[in-house]
């Protein structure tokens, strides 16, 4: 009884001097026998209140990619990393969404009251709209993942993070693009948008009328919060399945064209060689063994669930396949929920590990017979002579394999 | 009755207003004005119809180069700094001018796409603020130190700049026809 009591003031004490802190220690044992609860609690806060904010013992974080700082000692953003070895489901969270930028970017700090979109050119009425306008009109909800074409694994990386994490995958709501193109009425001629951001080198790429008029969505909510800065706020264009450099951020002018504008975003991907052009546009079929991954270590033999993401640029994951005997054998995953179009798709495999070394690997088939390619595969379609490097052209799409060494410990097995 | 038939016309003219401005299904957004489009657009096409009146000079750019700070970056000769080279490898005459390396000016289809880069994206930190006339004569100069053109008095225009022939100008690859449902490369299965 006084035990108790004395527990209690203690603990209102203890509260009273932390007020300001974070956690809050509790009575660490009970008199009624039942299990004691929580160590520590989270001090109530109107910041916890106004917006939450995850458990201090979750580290997951970005990190830089590509051996650039990111910000470096002007603020300028570089390419940023999503840590896939930490997510379990197929939504990459806003706050650690992957980010790529043309030329390293001063963040655009925009005020939505005050952000236009116009489209002009080849149609029949030029418009501009603002935010709330472009929310007036019909909507669509969808799913889909982005990645940049310097998602480029190589036997130098690690982690999952090194070697994948410059893809992430959200649920976006915004206006598709045929809708606003509709409106404006496209003239005779058109085959082409050039669509313009507002970063300072004002990066605009040049988009097919073909993909345009399809599914390309004018996106202002990401994950069911507006777009994020680092991702567009407070519009951005999704052209599902295109390299990341055609979803263009904090979007600002859309203009319709009769040809191709190489302008500042496309110049990047000028190449003389037409399979590299072809193949670094639409992205293709894709997979990746997130858990377990590149530097993670598995405690004992017996029972592991393999899982990992799936997806294509050209359509919705078919199937996927893995194997634990390095390409030997491979099995059918299971395909986790409804795939969904240019979108991450979960897989999973049941795997009992014997304690020998092996090799891990996934491939996905999508809905257009496309198969994800091992690096032997490649060489061997452009006649790579042995010894020769094998180079991916285009978007790199190649098997990643993952070593268990006996130990446990994972490895990437890029040679 | 009057009044009805006063406002009869004016009932007409109102629908006519809204049918030349916003004939659309929703009927949401505004008409920009022309100036508002002139303002906006920064679009230059490789044939460089959106061209902007001015003029340069390489002669002229030499200095700017200089005056502008895009010597700081790049070095003062385009070679040495920090930034990307702007001038091509020296590797002497290629017959393959890709060989040059990844440098705009010599690997460039088009100049106008040079003119394009440099108007929208330079000098860094201070990008959108050089006039036509200096983007001209930047551009000029660029072509100059790559050999592209031969005459550091040669006039750079609106006129004169679309019909710089680039060695590029026929080697380089047109990204396929895109369709929905098509796989990225024909008689490619990954």
């Amino acid at each position: 009884m006084s035990s108790k009591k004395t527990d209690r003031r203690e603990f209102l004490k203890q509260g009273a001097a932390l007020a300001s802190g974070v956690a809050v220690t509790a009575a660490s044992n009970s008199t009624s026998g039942q299990l004691a609860g929580p160590e520590t609690f989270i001090q109530g806060s109107d910041g916890m209140v106004e917006y939450g904010s995850r458990s201090r013992f979750v580290e997951s974080k970005r990190i830089p990619h590509g051996g650039r700082h990111s910000p470096d000692t002007f603020g300028l953003d570089f390419h940023i990393a999503t840590p896939l070895q930490d997510q379990h489901g197929v939504i990459t969270p806003s706050s650690l969404f992957y980010m790529g930028t043309t030329r390293g970017s001063y963040l655009p700090d925009i005020d939505p009251e005050k952000h236009r979109l116009m489209i002009h050119g080849l149609v029949d009425n030029p418009l501009i709209f603002t935010m709330e306008e472009l929310k007036r009109l019909p909507s669509v909800t969808r799913m889909h993942f982005v990645e940049c074409a310097g998602n480029r694994a190589n036997s130098r990386m690690t982690t999952v993070q090194e070697t994948h994490g410059m893809t992430s995958n959200a649920e976006w709501t915004g206006v598709l693009l045929s809708t606003i193109l509709k409106e404006a009425g496209v003239k005779e001629g058109a085959e082409w948008i050039v669509a313009e951001g507002v970063e300072s080198v004002k990066g605009a790429s040049s988009i097919p009328m073909t993909k345009a008029m399809d599914d390309t969505l004018l996106a202002y909510s990401m994950n069911g919060e507006p777009v994020r800065p680092q991702q567009g706020f407070p519009l951005r264009m999704l052209a599902p399945g295109f390299e990341g450099i055609f979803n263009v951020k904090w979007l600002r002018r859309i203009k319709v064209v009769d040809r191709y504008y190489m302008t500042y975003n496309d110049y990047g991907h000028l190449t003389q060689d037409p399979v590299t052009a072809a193949l670094g546009y639409q992205i293709g079929p894709k997979s990746v063994i997130v858990h377990p991954s590149g530097g993670m270590q598995l405690p004992s033999t017996g029972y592991y669930q393999v899982s990992g993401l799936a997806w294509s640029g050209g359509g919705k994951v078919a199937r996927v396949e893995v194997t634990t005997d390095g390409g030997e054998n491979w099995f059918d995953a299971e395909i986790r929920g409804e795939p969904q179009p240019m979108a991450h798709t979960l897989f999973a495999f049941d795997w009992e590990w014997d304690g020998s070394e092996c090799e891990l690997q996934s491939r996905c088939i999508d809905e257009l017979g496309q198969v994800q390619p091992s690096r032997q595969e490649v060489g061997e379609f452009y006649n790579t002579p042995p010894g020769e490097r094998i180079r991916v052209r285009g978007q790199d799409n190649s098997i990643q394999p993952w070593r268990i060494h006996s130990d446990g410990s994972v490895h990437n097995a890029i040679i | 009755m009057r009044l009805f038939k006063l406002s009869l016309p004016v009932f007409l003219l109102f629908g006519v207003t809204i049918e030349a401005q916003s004939p659309t299904q929703y009927g949401v957004g505004r008409t920009p004005t022309t100036d508002e489009i002139a303002q906006w657009d920064i679009s230059i096409s490789p044939t460089g119809e959106e061209l902007p009146e001015g003029s340069g000079t390489a002669d002229l750019g030499a200095q700017l180069f200089l005056e502008k700070g895009c010597a700081g970056c790049h070095g003062t000769n385009g070679t040495d700094g920090i930034a990307p080279r702007l001038v091509k490898r020296d590797v002497g005459e290629l017959e393959n001018p890709w060989g040059y390396g990844r440098i705009l000016p010599i690997r460039s289809p088009y100049a106008a796409t040079v003119w394009d880069y440099i108007n929208r994206g330079m000098p860094l930190g201070l990008e959108g603020t050089l006039a036509p006339d200096e983007v001209y004569s930047l551009t000029a100069y660029l072509l100059y130190l790559n050999d592209v053109i031969t005459d550091d008095q040669l006039v750079l225009d609106q006129n004169t700049l679309p019909k710089i022939q680039m060695p590029n100008q026929d080697n380089w690859a047109q990204v396929p026809d895109w369709f929905p449902k098509q796989p990225r490369l024909e008689g490619y299965p990954y």
